[in-house]
């Protein structure tokens, strides 16, 4: 494959149109020619994603892969597309998901399978493309151009109460995008240009600059999502199926942290480091208090939501701990890992509560019940399942050896270099996240048969076994070997670092 | 009096429509119900011959005739295009609910084509004299198509309320035109623009009273806030394609009109009018949103969204740079373009004996046709403006032309209130997508109202993908 071929390209357009394609079959007759449809579909997908690793040059900290052509020339818009060491992995990430994301509602969806799938497939496309949009308004696009297959999937196959929960999902996140909008259009007329990269060097005043940090965090802090804007997500998680929850938790809401090293810390530095308070604040509020939220859950699929929200918390915190250590320590040590412990966080939360919600998704699809009463016992009819749950479930607890450790342990001892209070509030996740999971795994897994419903159920098949299997091989590889992930990452985080300690008053 | 014969050429457009309706009305007596489809089928000729005129006639500069009382420049050429483009497919879409209706009558195309013809005059007037000419005889036109159906209730009453509102409106134009006019001692645009710019930017009471009439008189006309009442109304009562005439071109016209008082007339008095278009485009942006989130019959809701979406529309104009007139006549392009598809979608479900204004006419449409369903999921995203719909980049320049003359303040209020907008939108998605349906009659439509519904709206969505043609014209008209 030569270098300059647009391998990007070819991944944000091959699902989409692979999804249109699947829409073709969209009568529940041919429901089976879409589901392979789609496999062969997210297969090439992620196969196409892989030269993005293995090719990738990690002594450079500049864009790879990277494309431009014109786009819109009225607003000097440019489609350009390109990736570094914090972007490559979330794309791979989200085409290795999406891939198990069609497995796993291989049986499960038997309303509308086609355009359960091409959903999915197109939602793909522009999840990948928002990670690799170098233009801040093709970002946008796609950003915004998401929610309308997410809108669908939560809607249409959603639970109980899923048009609230939906409607309720798409406003909030189109009410936090509006002000990036506004703020990148600002951009736009002091730098004549809509490229993140020329962002990156513009220069702003303090007070301009906190304005355009603040719009960037109402976007960012709603995806992300950080309290008190969190609201939306228990309830999107509850009444999505299992594959919106598993994209909703393990990509969507990378995207709001992905936003804030790609925007918040790199074009406003300077904001960034006044306000950091607030934004360690902010995220120690959702570590330790969604914590406690967490515990008294009654829903399984709630209780993983709000635990997402606590442990997106750890990945916020990590961003904005360095200001911390540079203004204690004056000097710049620390930072790094700080932040590489909250990208790798990113990466392992995508895997962990992706799994986790496949494992709720697989107790539903026997039970039709989410809450945690109605089981007890589940070890004794489905041991193979438990397992993988426990495993998860010790991952989501971090446990060393598991990829949930890397990141946590990572900005802890960042955190550290800090401040001592800091870090301690941020370490009581270690015990508050294993005590609201394991407890949930005591009540579910473990003890006597609890109902005849329980005893009739029966363990995993292959299928299930498959994507279970494949995701609890992610999560101990990066839990065991990290070095790859964080090599990938070192040249760009390093930059990062750089531009955030560079003033640009 | 030295009478010399005007320079016919840049008219011959107008002049062939004015012919043409005039014959097909004479055609039409002549010619049995049986046959009414070569009424229907002359009228789309003429616009198709209009429109080659039009690019005939098009020469790229600015061209006055007629005593200077009309010109034929860029924007009147591109507008015009539109607005054939506009009132073909909404002739097209008209077609299939009168025949279905048992109303497939030759009065219909010949109003509007005469409408067509007053929207053309008002693209190319240069004088308040052939504004108010072109405005009347596309006003007469609604009037008398809103009350085409004598047998219908609402209809005669819209048409009673539009009549009575838009005559008051027309009284406040005119009555401003003859202030000024008293004032300025002449009814030219160019020449009130030099005889406004000597008073260097100093208004005297004549001037400000003029400026307030001609300004309330252009709002009664678009329909924005507090002038707006007729709209819901009119929408609401008038048969579905003539809410689809209505609703598309005679907006664009709506713009032309506004374009051509405020910018080539009164620019000078620029800082005045700007206070009260941002003060019309506030009211009209709240009123329509939140009250639209309250009804239930689609006609009215996009009635309401009409209603917003001149709101924004105003935003871009009161920027007086010609970026926001560009961005102003892209979004009023795109709105029409919208609102045709919308509007369609409706006579599209209906069916004999059956209007499907309702929004729940619309439940479980994804189950009964997944495509048309689509369709409509394109539009209203594109109405509420969510990428990568072409709505989305209308909004996009609107605030972008704010933003550049620093005025951020509004462009977050414009923000806000799509907010608001966007919920309604979504609940016509929701009952399409969410919902299951209860009337399940199968949907039929001829088979020329199926292809250009769906290019309708796949246009939203292509354009959306790379809309830069489409602003590139407007910025190269303005």
């Amino acid at each position: 494959m030569s270098a300059d071929f647009p391998i990007l390209s070819l991944a944000i357009w091959l699902p989409i149109v692979g999804g249109i394609l699947v829409l073709t079959a969209s009568d529940d007759k041919h429901a089976p020619m879409a589901r392979v449809l789609s496999l062969i579909v997210s297969i090439a997908t992620f196969i196409v994603t892989i030269p993005l690793y293995t090719q990738f040059d990690t002594s450079t900290y500049q864009m790879q892969f990277t494309e431009s052509h014109s786009w819109i020339s009225t607003f000097k818009i440019y489609y350009s597309l390109g990736v570094d060491g914090i972007s490559m992995p979330l794309i791979i990430l989200t085409s290795f998901t999406t891939v198990f994301i069609v497995i796993a509602g291989w049986e499960v969806i038997q309303n509308k399978t086609a355009q359960y799938m091409a959903s999915f497939l197109i939602m793909e496309g522009l999840m990948i493309g928002v990670f690799s949009a170098l233009d801040s308004m093709l970002f946008y696009v796609l950003w915004e151009a998401m929610l309308i297959p997410m809108f669908l999937i939560i809607g249409i196959w959603g639970g109980a109460n899923r048009v609230y929960a939906t409607i309720k999902f798409f406003l909030y996140t189109f009410l936090g995008s509006v002000f990036m909008l506004i703020a990148l259009i600002y951009m736009f007329n002091q730098s004549g240009s809509f490229s993140i990269l020329d962002f990156h060097d513009l220069k702003m005043s303090l007070n301009v600059q906190i304005l355009i940090f603040l719009a960037f965090l109402i976007a960012f802090a709603v995806k992300v999502p950080m309290w008190p804007v969190h609201t939306w997500l228990p309830d999107a998680h509850v009444e999505a199926p299992t594959g919106g929850s598993v994209i909703l938790a393990a990509i969507m809401l990378k995207m709001g942290t992905y936003g804030f090293v790609r925007f918040s810390l790199p074009i406003t530095p300077d904001a960034s480091q006044t306000l950091d308070w607030l934004m360690i604040t902010l995220s120690l509020i959702a570590i330790v208090y969604i914590a406690f939220v967490a515990l008294v859950q009654k829903d399984m699929k709630k209780l993983i939501a709000y635990s997402s929200i606590s442990h997106m918390g750890f990945v916020t915190l990590g961003f904005f701990i360095g200001f911390t250590i540079l203004r204690n320590t004056g000097s710049p040590d620390g930072i790094a890992m700080g932040i590489e412990g909250a990208l790798v966080q990113m990466i392992s939360h995508g895997f962990i509560s992706g799994a986790m919600f496949l494992c709720v998704g697989v107790l539903y699809d026997r039970m039709h019940s989410r809450l945690i009463a109605d089981y007890g016992g589940v070890v004794n009819t489905m041991p193979v399942f438990s397992a993988f749950l426990v495993l998860f479930a010790m991952a989501n607890a971090g446990l060393p050896g598991t990829s949930g450790f890397v990141g946590e342990f990572m900005v802890i001892l960042s955190a550290f270099k800090a401040n001592f209070w800091i870090a301690f509030l941020a370490a009581t996740t270690l015990i508050f996240g294993a005590a609201y999971t394991l407890w949930m795994i005591k009540r579910v897994v473990f003890g006597e048969v609890a109902n005849e419903n329980v005893a009739k159920l029966t363990d995993i098949n292959r299928r299930e076994f498959f994507v279970l299997g494949s995701l609890a091989a992610a999560v101990l590889l990066v839990g065991i070997w990290p070095a790859p992930l964080l090599e990938v990452m070192h040249s760009s985080v390093d930059h990062l670092v750089q531009q955030i300690n560079a003033t640009k008053l | 009096m030295n009478f010399q014969i005007p320079d016919f050429v840049p008219a011959i457009p107008e002049i062939f429509v004015l012919s043409m309706a005039c014959l097909i009305l004479v055609i039409d007596l002549f010619v049995k119900q049986e046959n009414r489809f070569f009424t229907y089928l002359l009228s789309q000729l003429t616009l198709v011959v209009a429109a080659v005129l039009t690019l005939y006639v098009f020469s790229g500069k600015e061209i006055f005739t007629f005593e200077n009382m009309f010109v034929s420049d860029n924007m009147s050429s591109v507008l015009k295009i539109f607005i054939y483009l506009i009132t073909s497919i909404c002739f097209l879409y008209s077609r299939k609910y009168l025949i279905e209706q048992k109303f497939f009558r030759g009065e219909f195309f010949v109003l509007g084509l005469f409408g067509v013809l007053g929207m053309m005059i008002m693209v190319s007037a240069h004088s308040f004299l052939t504004v108010y000419l072109g405005l009347e005889l596309l006003s007469l036109s609604l009037y008398a198509m809103v009350a085409l159906r004598r047998d219908s209730i609402p209809a005669s009453e819209a048409a009673m309320k539009y009549f009575v509102l838009g005559a008051i409106a027309s009284g406040m134009l005119l009555y401003g035109m003859s202030i000024l006019y008293g004032a300025a001692g002449t009814l030219d645009l160019g020449e009130i623009a030099s005889y406004l710019s000597g008073q260097h930017g100093e208004m005297d009471v004549i001037t400000a009273f003029g400026l307030v009439f001609i300004v309330v008189g252009l709002a009664f006309k678009l329909g924005a806030v507090p002038f707006h009442m007729w709209i819901p109304d009119v929408y609401h009562g008038a048969p579905t394609p003539v809410t689809l005439y209505l609703g598309t071109a005679p907006k664009i016209a709506a713009f032309a009109m506004a374009m051509r008082l405020l910018v080539d007339g009164l620019q000078p008095l620029h800082g005045q009018w700007q206070d009260m278009l941002i003060i019309l485009a506030i009211l009209s942006m709240a009123i329509g949103n939140i009250v639209a989130i309250a009804q239930t019959n689609l006609k009215r809701m996009l009635a309401y969204s009409t209603i917003a979406h001149i709101g924004f529309l105003l935003l871009g104009i009161q920027t007086g740079n010609s970026e926001g007139y560009s961005a102003s006549m892209f979004y009023i392009i795109v709105y029409s373009l919208m609102s045709l598809g919308g509007f369609g979608m409706i006579i599209l479900l209906s069916r004999t004996g059956f209007e499907a204004d309702k929004i729940e006419d619309f439940k479980g449409l994804n189950d009964r046709n997944p495509w048309y369903a689509f369709i409509m999921l394109v539009l209203m995203f594109s109405m509420a403006g969510v990428p990568p719909t072409l709505g989305f980049y209308a909004k996009l320049s609107i605030i972008q032309s704010l933003i550049s003359v620093e005025m951020v303040w509004l462009a977050v209020i414009a923000v806000l209130f799509s907010i608001i907008g966007a919920f309604y939108y979504l609940r016509i998605i929701k009952t399409m997508y969410f919902e299951k349906a209860i009337d399940t009659t199968p949907i039929h439509s001829n088979f020329d109202m199926r292809v250009v519904i769906s290019i309708n709206g796949l246009a939203i969505l292509a354009l959306g993908l790379y809309p830069s043609a489409l602003m590139n014209l407007c910025i190269a008209s303005i």
